[in-house]
């Protein structure tokens, strides 16, 4: 108990600093998700074969490029990333440069969900707005997205409280972040108190973080 | 008036194909409910979609009042749609809408403004004696409510054909009755021409005028219901259950 309030006490600024620099490396990465995962998601739920507009080659090229960025060990693309993250923020360490790679490993990832998420919406719900007349805009938007919004904010929810865990492995990179406090003093400097502060703290995020993804979901679900 | 001419559909499932539907001739009159009968796999509801192109066909035309609707460019197949309701047998609401707002979706599409889309559904859901269930999400409302707010969902943008899919199939018989009802009476009422698929001799006696009995993708029999007189097989199947099932029901032969 001392040791932990004297970790706290000692570390508190570090560990505050660390706690923003993972919000910052996962509020960037989410965000991504959401502004390009999601509709690389509706592309590949709609070019589909049996989708509403069948692409069949671009359907396969982009479903390759997703695999093959989800075949990467996230370590790896961190490494090769750091030319493009050194050209897109300017640094390649840091957050703002983990938040480059995670981006990389959380936009195919949440394509994917999207697209289950939109699989799930049933086939007749289609064919009634194709019925009414509706365009394939419509369709898509007021259709198919807006049934499967509350299976999309559980996506979302599941894909941040992993990507909180994700970025702490950014950490073994110096990323900044908790994790990275948390090998740098709690495991080669056997400050075993800062670890645990380290392990609590993200124990809260994710709590926060699916409690709130939770509270959204049901408020929308209307099933 | 809707006619159809050689239309048929035939589908490649992994190399094999098959004739979901053989070319059929149909031609059926303004104001008529009219009854595509038949056991599931028959082909009836690849018809009936064929009627409004939910289904591409494979050959034939499609004529409702003198249009032409095989080759049409989406755009104008989108308008011509909106003057064809549709309902399913799985009701296909809406879940994140109310009902109001479930029927305002057809009048969305049509291009109408927020306030006499508003006007317009309210009246519809009246019509189908929903009026005290606007606010109310499908989730609920019971099977048979929800197939009433489809149905004003169809008869908002004041359709001259309403298609049926299995309509009551998914009710229980008090509740398929009261749909039966209130389609009859849109039918008398606004003249409204209605095609409906079934597998129900009960649902087809009770509201259609003609029926064609469908085996394997083609039309055995023709049926005038005010005088039926099957010639199939299956024709006369469905008659003679009419009134149920006994031992001595010959069940049709599985292949022709």
């Amino acid at each position: 108990m001392n040791n932990l309030f004297k970790a706290l006490v000692e570390f508190g600024p570090d560990l505050w600093k660390a706690t923003l620099d993972t919000l910052l490396m996962v509020s960037a990465t989410m965000a991504s998700a959401l502004v390009l995962g999601t509709p690389l998601g509706v592309l590949l739920f709609t070019s589909a074969a049996s989708g509403l507009y069948p692409h069949p080659l671009l359907n396969r090229v982009v479903g390759y490029v997703v695999n093959v960025l989800r075949s990467f060990p996230f370590i790896i693309l961190l490494v090769i990333l750091i030319p493009f993250s050194r050209f897109v923020v300017g640094t390649s360490i840091g957050p703002k440069a983990a938040a480059v790679a995670l981006s990389f490993a959380v936009i195919p990832f949440f394509a994917r969900l999207v697209e289950q998420n939109l699989r799930d919406v049933p086939r007749g719900i289609i064919d009634m707005a194709q019925a009414c007349g509706a365009s394939t805009a419509t369709t898509i938007f007021k259709v198919l997205i807006a049934e499967a919004i509350p299976a999309i904010v559980g996506s979302f929810t599941v894909t941040a409280t992993g990507f909180i865990a994700y970025s702490a492995v950014a950490g073994a990179v110096g990323a900044g972040g908790l994790g990275d406090l948390a090998i740098r003093y709690g495991y080669y400097r056997f400050e075993t108190g800062v670890m645990v502060w380290c392990v609590v703290i993200m124990f809260v995020l994710v709590q926060a973080t699916q409690m709130a993804g939770a509270w959204l979901a049901r408020r929308l679900d209307k099933r | 008036m809707i006619e159809l001419q050689q239309i048929s559909k035939r589908f490649e499932v992994r190399g094999k194909t098959i004739d979901a539907l053989l070319p059929t001739d149909l031609k059926i009159a303004s104001g008529q409910v009219f009854g595509l009968l038949g056991f599931s796999g028959a082909g009836k509801s690849t018809l009936l979609r064929l009627i409004n192109r939910l289904e591409e066909p494979t050959g034939g035309s499609v004529r409702i009042d003198g249009q032409e609707l095989v080759g049409l460019s989406k755009e104008v197949l989108r308008q011509a749609r909106q003057r064809i309701g549709m309902i399913f047998q799985q009701f296909n609401l809406l879940s994140h809408r109310s009902a109001l707002h479930n029927v305002e979706f057809s009048l969305e599409v049509a291009g109408m403004n927020a306030a006499a889309r508003k006007a317009r559904a309210r009246e519809a859901l009246a019509a189908v004696g929903l009026s005290d269930r606007e606010q109310s999400f499908p989730a609920q409302l019971s099977g048979g409510q929800r197939q009433r707010v489809a149905i004003a969902r169809a008869l908002a943008t004041s359709p001259t054909i309403l298609l049926c899919d299995e309509a009551t199939s998914a009710l229980d018989p008090h509740t398929a009755l009261s749909i039966l009802r209130l389609l009859q009476q849109l039918n008398r009422e606004r003249g409204m021409t209605i095609v409906i698929v079934t597998h129900d001799i009960k649902v087809a006696s009770y509201l259609c005028q003609h029926c064609v009995v469908l085996e394997h993708g083609r039309v055995v029999d023709r049926i005038a219901m005010a005088d039926p007189q099957p010639q199939s097989l299956l024709g006369k199947f469905f008659f003679e259950t009419a009134r149920g099932w006994t031992d001595q029901t010959v069940l049709p032969q599985e292949e022709p």
